[in-house]
């Protein structure tokens, strides 16, 4: 039963939530809004909010500088295929251990999130080593492999608590009627599953998306994804606040879009499943 | 429950991620310990090839009684604890508030969570540029408009300011995981409380606090994991001067632009040890979690 409200309480709260949601969302629409800006508005004093000569014109000058489309292809390339990567790997092992666990199963599970506490610094140089001899520096695999590596501990996790809430008893209602290993994944859990292998994709997207150790200093031109793109405007050239902000508007729109999509999958997969 | 073939499946199933994780841990970390032990600069000719000299615990010895290792030390502690500090107190309050019915919850959600989508290079340029820009921020308009002279942000309060664009990007995180666990509480004991006269004050204190416990635990040690090893913020806005240069930040300089692997190695065998001083906590959670 819901408590009951006043109109005016209501009233209040909803100007004071608008409010701090409006100001901590503050920075992205300007950024946004400035991205539409010519140089000169984008550093007028005062600021201009809504009425300037509306432009796209940095979005082409972005695109023919500094190429984005190439840093766009490597982000899509890198997020998508580590995550695609991780889960072949990840949906045995969580499947397993959510399924047929054993003693073991629980330290298993931590000591795999222990791995991912490992500080990446502490072991940036014996992985340049390692790509160096391998030829994996400044390539797609190379980052593939490492982002996979850095967020398989979240994929099996999310996917084994995932896992764990479809009822066991419908796997021996299946058996009952003489289904095998094979039946039983394919057409008993394998429907039940798709809507939480989804969240775990959609989530580790926007992770490999983001990441910004590896993909800074493993990769120089050839493979640099987004995040490498838009440091290279932290050279003074950046001062170009409105070809900033359309650099910007480009690298963060594909994933705020499905950000917004994972809200609820971000609690539980950031938290290993002990906030639900 | 589990027949004999289903086991061994199982475990077969296990195998690849295990493997790759042993693997993922156990090389680079044997590698660093190497490392660590022995002399190493590239740059002055020493090469895996020809063999490098063992100095035994010098580089530990020298990595702790270098001049920048305490300060570093003192600016991580500063920082996380700073960008803990205001997550949760902020997002505690916030999740109140977005908790309390209201017109256009999904768009203000929406609104407020944000900024944890926004990849680390983008908001830190943004902030170092678009807002703290001694000349053309934004925030030196504002100052201006005041009749106040403009703050050169990122020099004079550097530390501060990279707090603040810290906590900008986690206070999403915290207030989404709070009031997650705000709306699992039970209304009816709230209600009650109520009827029964309990202020505010005190149905927060002794009600929904103790209630969130356990979340605002789990947002303190996720949260540390992360932030000590924070990079791309400090790598865009001050490049580690101005007294921004936290651990990980300087074993990054030791190994990256000094170039000294040996010295860098004993570093983050440091940085690796803080780190699971944290995890031991988190995992004890996490664990009893699991058993229930």
């Amino acid at each position: 039963m819901a408590r009951s409200i006043t109109p005016r309480r209501k009233i209040l709260t909803t100007a004071a939530a608008w409010a701090v949601g409006i100001l901590i969302f503050f920075p992205i629409y300007w950024t946004i809004l400035t991205s539409f800006k010519t140089e000169a508005q984008a550093i007028n004093d005062p600021p201009l909010f809504l009425f300037f000569d509306w432009t796209l014109e940095n979005y082409s000058v972005v695109q023919e500088r500094s190429d984005y489309m190439r840093f766009l292809w490597n982000s899509l390339i890198v997020a998508g295929g580590s995550t695609l990567l991780g889960i072949l790997v990840a949906v045995p092992a969580a499947w397993s251990m959510a399924f047929v666990p054993s003693r073991r199963t629980k330290d298993v599970l931590l000591w795999m999130l222990s791995t991912k506490m490992l500080p990446a610094v502490g072991v940036l140089y014996p992985i340049s080593l390692i790509f160096v001899r391998f030829g994996l520096l400044d390539t797609r695999a190379g980052l593939i492999a490492v982002l996979m590596l850095v967020n398989l501990p979240i994929i099996v996790w999310m996917l084994y608590t995932y896992f764990k809430e479809i009822p066991g008893e419908i796997l021996e209602a299946a058996r009952m009627d003489g289904a095998g290993l094979k039946e039983e994944i394919l057409h008993v859990l394998t429907p039940m599953a798709v809507p939480g292998i989804a969240s775990t994709i959609l989530l580790n997207v926007i992770l490999a998306w983001n990441e910004a150790f590896w993909t800074l200093n493993l990769t120089a031109a050839k493979a640099a994804p987004l995040t490498a793109f838009i440091a290279s405007y932290s050279s003074p050239e950046g001062l170009f606040f409105a070809k900033l902000s359309a650099a910007s508007t480009m690298a963060i729109a594909p994933i705020l879009i499905l950000g917004w999509f994972s809200q609820k999958q971000l609690v539980r997969g950031l938290t290993f499943g002990a906030v639900k | 429950m589990a027949t004999k073939s289903s086991r061994s499946a199982a475990r077969v199933m296990l195998a690849p991620a295990v493997i790759l994780l042993l693997g993922w841990m156990l090389v680079p970390l044997t590698m660093t310990l190497f490392f660590s032990f022995k002399k190493y600069l590239p740059l002055r000719g020493d090469s895996l090839e020809r063999g490098l000299d063992w100095v035994g615990f010098a580089n530990y010895a020298r990595f702790i009684s270098s001049s920048s290792f305490w300060p570093s030390v003192q600016t991580t502690l500063v920082m996380v604890g700073c960008v803990l500090a205001v997550t949760v107190v902020l997002g505690i309050l916030l999740a109140l508030l977005l908790d309390q019915p209201f017109w256009g919850r999904g768009v203000v959600r929406i609104l407020v969570i944000a900024p944890f989508f926004v990849m680390p290079t983008v908001s830190a340029l943004v902030w170092k540029n678009m807002f703290m820009d001694p000349v053309n921020g934004l925030l030196a308009h504002l100052w201006r408009f005041f009749g106040a002279e403009p703050v050169s942000w990122l020099s004079d309060a550097s530390l501060a300011s990279v707090i603040m664009i810290v906590s900008w990007q986690w206070l999403p995180f915290a207030t989404l995981i709070l009031l997650t666990a705000i709306q699992s509480l039970d209304s009816e004991q709230l209600e009650a409380a109520e009827m029964d006269g309990a202020p505010a004050l005190g149905r927060f204190a002794h009600i929904i606090l103790p209630h969130l416990g356990r979340a605002i635990t789990i947002v303190i040690l996720i949260q540390t994991i992360f932030l000590l090893s924070i990079f791309a913020e400090i790598f865009v806005t001050t490049g580690g001067a101005f007294g921004t240069r936290t651990l990980t930040y300087l074993i990054f300089q030791r190994v990256v632009d000094s170039q000294n692997i040996g010295l860098g190695s004993a570093g983050g065998v440091y940085a690796i040890i803080l780190a699971n001083i944290v995890a031991i906590f988190l995992m004890r959670i996490v664990g009893k979690n699991l058993d229930r």
